[in-house]
């Protein structure tokens, strides 16, 4: 693995996620500016790899790269070589013999990032792995809620994070838990039970599960909505039209939390599957505080690169 | 005149009990006597003072993918590969293009082997035509072409009724029936083994349970018809239990397993490394402990390597994309030494009987033994030396193994086949 890559989020250690958060505060922008132009990483250059669609992510990543002075092109990988049958491997082999600075990637298939890094003498940064992580959607959460507890010397220690959904299938959910874990949260992880395999209460200290909503959302600070990924699963979790019944979030819910709870939710979301329009809207959902603070968040993770 | 003598080894004979330093001369490709001081003109001598002298190995479970796949191995490298690891006998799975369903394709490989082949092969056909699991293959011609076994492995009969038929007619023609134990839909999508691990890296998992449905399928098909029955690459404790259980009950149920399973477990996946996916899965601890305890209490009959040779460019990619399987001849001995000897788990005498009587019995091969008159097939190895897995030098054709660069102590020194010499260490 060359240095400056982030992988995961599991392999870094408390310190190194407070780098990156505190750095991350220090691009976060006043309120109603834009981001402050730097210069850090003029002359590189960053190749945006996505081999799954998506806007936010990438869009994200690309403006905090511009933020930073470096140059950037953006790949959707379905349009090039790999559909025309070539390895994973060799399309990036070819891009590498271009000499980019470093690639951020996205791919449906759990650990290609590392599979790659083994390989290929490249910074990566991983922009979301199959079912595995998706590390600067993690950092991007702890800082929103962060900022909403300015307050607190340490704002994560014991707060409790109710993570609701798919979990089985969300590389969010992994991120998140990792991270949250380290820093002292109380995590519960609700869902049906196929998509909230019992190992999951392993995944790291702090953890438990729940498969009933409003016990999970109980005096939670947090409380974090997943996207229904019906593109990975193999078979209906429940019949169909019971999900939102029993695991969608609505507006009578937030009264068993505790009263200054925020609602989060990665995107795209699905108003009316797994979380009500009212609560999307309500004032306690910090989703497009979530999208911003991406942009920071990532500023952080490529300037890291070159640490 | 032919001669080889083998001498100042510890000849270990599980056949006939024997563990005594001796002499092994053979003549015209046969054991002709054990004893110490013999002595003979005209022989070529092969020193064997401080190793294992052992009936050659039996690796019942080896895929040599010719016909059709030659790119990934061929008979003739795959044997070269048994060789170097210490085994004299393997028996190759029919899963080649086209699929060992024909007394055609069995001749084929029959003759290619005798022709060009270092060690002895024995072919295993296949249940159904082309594996599908509807209709049975030409079981009878194939078994007088020369199959020893028939299996689907890798693609096993998912329909009950279809592989009562297959152990109905095995049982007429008394050939083993061999089952690679998975429920394709409990496994379907799965990757890695099903636990903590496969949650962890978010792959998609198998569970054990895919493994156990199958064995108890089978164990109640092979007591309701009778056939010989047997268990390829058993990994879970449950399906140890039940093995274990249908022997008390008298069935003629047998069950190998590969050194992969005890050696390492899903734990030491990481870095979604493809040369750490097969099948079945890399299991957890428990269920590593459990075949190693099968092992020393005698329920697992033999060790087989479930050898699966795939070119580089397979194993290049992603993990999920990768297929399953990993080479497995030439680190056998080393593994199962390292876990089951060193290890005290076993002594040597039951270690030489699960690569030799164990395979035989099971297969029914007049091999497996040093008994005067016996086919002069003959392992030497040793407990002690010091080395370590080169896959770059390895005499397969392909590199998908976990252990490169392993170090081990101990392993084959000698390889004698028909009473020629058909390997030694450097």
């Amino acid at each position: 693995m060359s240095p400056g890559s982030l992988l995961d989020l599991e392999s870094l250690n408390r310190t190194e996620i407070e780098t990156i958060l505190t750095r991350a505060r220090f691009f976060q922008p006043l309120p109603k500016q834009s981001y402050k132009r730097f210069e850090t990483l003029r002359g590189k250059m960053i190749v945006n790899l996505f081999f799954e669609a998506s806007t936010r992510t990438r869009v994200s990543f690309e403006i905090a790269a511009r933020r930073l002075g470096a140059e950037t092109v953006s790949i959707a990988a379905q349009t090039s070589s790999t559909s025309k049958g070539e390895s994973l491997v060799d399309t990036l082999n070819t891009l590498v013999a271009m000499r980019p600075d470093a690639i951020v990637m996205r791919h449906s298939a759990s650990g290609a990032p590392h599979f790659l890094s083994r390989h290929l003498q490249i910074p990566i940064v991983n922009a979301g792995d199959g079912t595995h992580e998706h590390p600067t959607q993690g950092l991007l959460d702890a800082l929103t809620i962060m900022d909403r507890r300015m307050d607190r010397e340490s704002p994560l220690e014991g707060i409790r994070v109710a993570i609701i959904g798919d979990i089985a299938h969300s590389r969010v959910a992994r991120s998140n838990v990792h991270l949250l874990s380290r820093f002292g949260a109380d995590i519960v992880l609700c869902g049906p039970p196929s998509l909230l395999p019992r190992e999951l209460e392993h995944l790291a200290p702090g953890v438990r599960l729940a498969y009933d909503l409003p016990e999970a959302i109980r005096d939670a600070d947090v409380i974090m909505m997943l996207r229904v990924q019906l593109e990975r699963q193999h078979e209906a979790p429940m019949a169909a039209g019971e999900y939102f019944r029993f695991y969608g979030l609505r507006l009578e819910h937030l009264a068993l939390a505790k009263p200054d709870v925020i609602v989060m939710h990665p995107g795209p979301i699905n108003r009316g599957r797994e979380l009500s329009s009212e609560v999307a809207d309500s004032q306690r959902s910090v989703i497009l505080n979530q999208v911003e603070n991406g942009v920071a968040v990532r500023m952080a993770v490529l300037e890291r690169i070159w640490a | 005149m032919n001669s080889l003598l083998i001498t100042g080894g510890r000849v270990i004979d599980p056949a006939s009990g024997g563990d005594a330093i001796a002499d092994v001369l053979i003549r015209d490709g046969r054991i002709e006597s054990i004893g110490t001081g013999l002595n003979a003109t005209d022989v070529t001598v092969l020193h064997a003072e401080g190793a294992i002298v052992a009936p050659g190995f039996i690796d019942m479970h080896v895929h040599l993918r010719e016909p059709g796949f030659e790119h990934a191995e061929t008979i003739e490298s795959g044997a070269k590969a048994a060789a170097a690891g210490g085994f004299t006998t393997i028996c190759c799975m029919p899963n080649t293009q086209p699929i060992n369903d024909s007394a055609t394709v069995t001749s084929y490989i029959v003759q290619r082997a005798r022709e060009i082949a270092k060690v002895n092969v024995f072919p295993i056909g296949a249940i159904t035509k082309g594996s599908l699991g509807v209709e049975l293959a030409a079981i009878g011609s194939m078994r007088e072409a020369g199959i020893v076994a028939i299996s689907d492995d890798g693609r096993p009969v998912m329909n009950a009724r279809v592989m009562r038929r297959a152990m109905e007619l095995a049982r007429a023609l008394d050939i083993l029936v061999i089952d690679h134990c998975e429920d394709l839909d409990l496994s379907a999508g799965g990757d890695m083994h099903e636990g903590i691990q496969s949650v962890r890296l978010g792959l998609h998992g198998i569970p054990s349970a895919a493994e156990d449905v199958m064995v108890a399928r089978d164990l109640l098909l092979a007591e309701l018809t009778g056939a010989r029955y047997h268990v390829a690459h058993l990994s879970t404790s449950n399906a140890v239990t039940m093995v274990a259980f249908a022997k008390t009950r008298g069935l003629p149920v047998t069950c190998e397993v590969t050194p992969h399973h005890f050696a390492i477990t899903d734990e030491e996946l990481s870095g979604y490394d493809s040369n750490y996916k097969m099948k079945p899965p890399l299991r957890c601890r428990h269920d590593a402990e459990a075949v190693i305890e099968g092992i020393v209490n005698g329920t697992v009959d033999a060790i087989a390597t479930d050898h699966a040779p795939h070119p580089g460019s397979e194993k290049m990619q992603e993990f999920e994309r990768c297929p399953f399987g990993i080479t497995g001849l030439e680190t056998a001995i080393g593994l199962s030494l390292a876990e089951l000897v060193h290890k005290d788990k076993i002594g040597l005498m039951r270690f030489v009987e699960l690569f030799t009587t164990g395979p035989a019995n099971v297969l029914k091969l007049d091999r497996g033994t040093l008994a005067p008159g016996a086919p002069a097939d003959v392992t030497v190895f040793d407990l002690n030396s010091e080395w370590t897995y080169d896959v770059q030098q390895s005499y397969s054709k392909s590199r998908n193994s976990p252990f490169h660069g392993r170090r081990f102590r101990g392993g084959p020194l000698a390889t004698i086949v028909g009473g020629k010499i058909a390997w030694t260490k450097d």
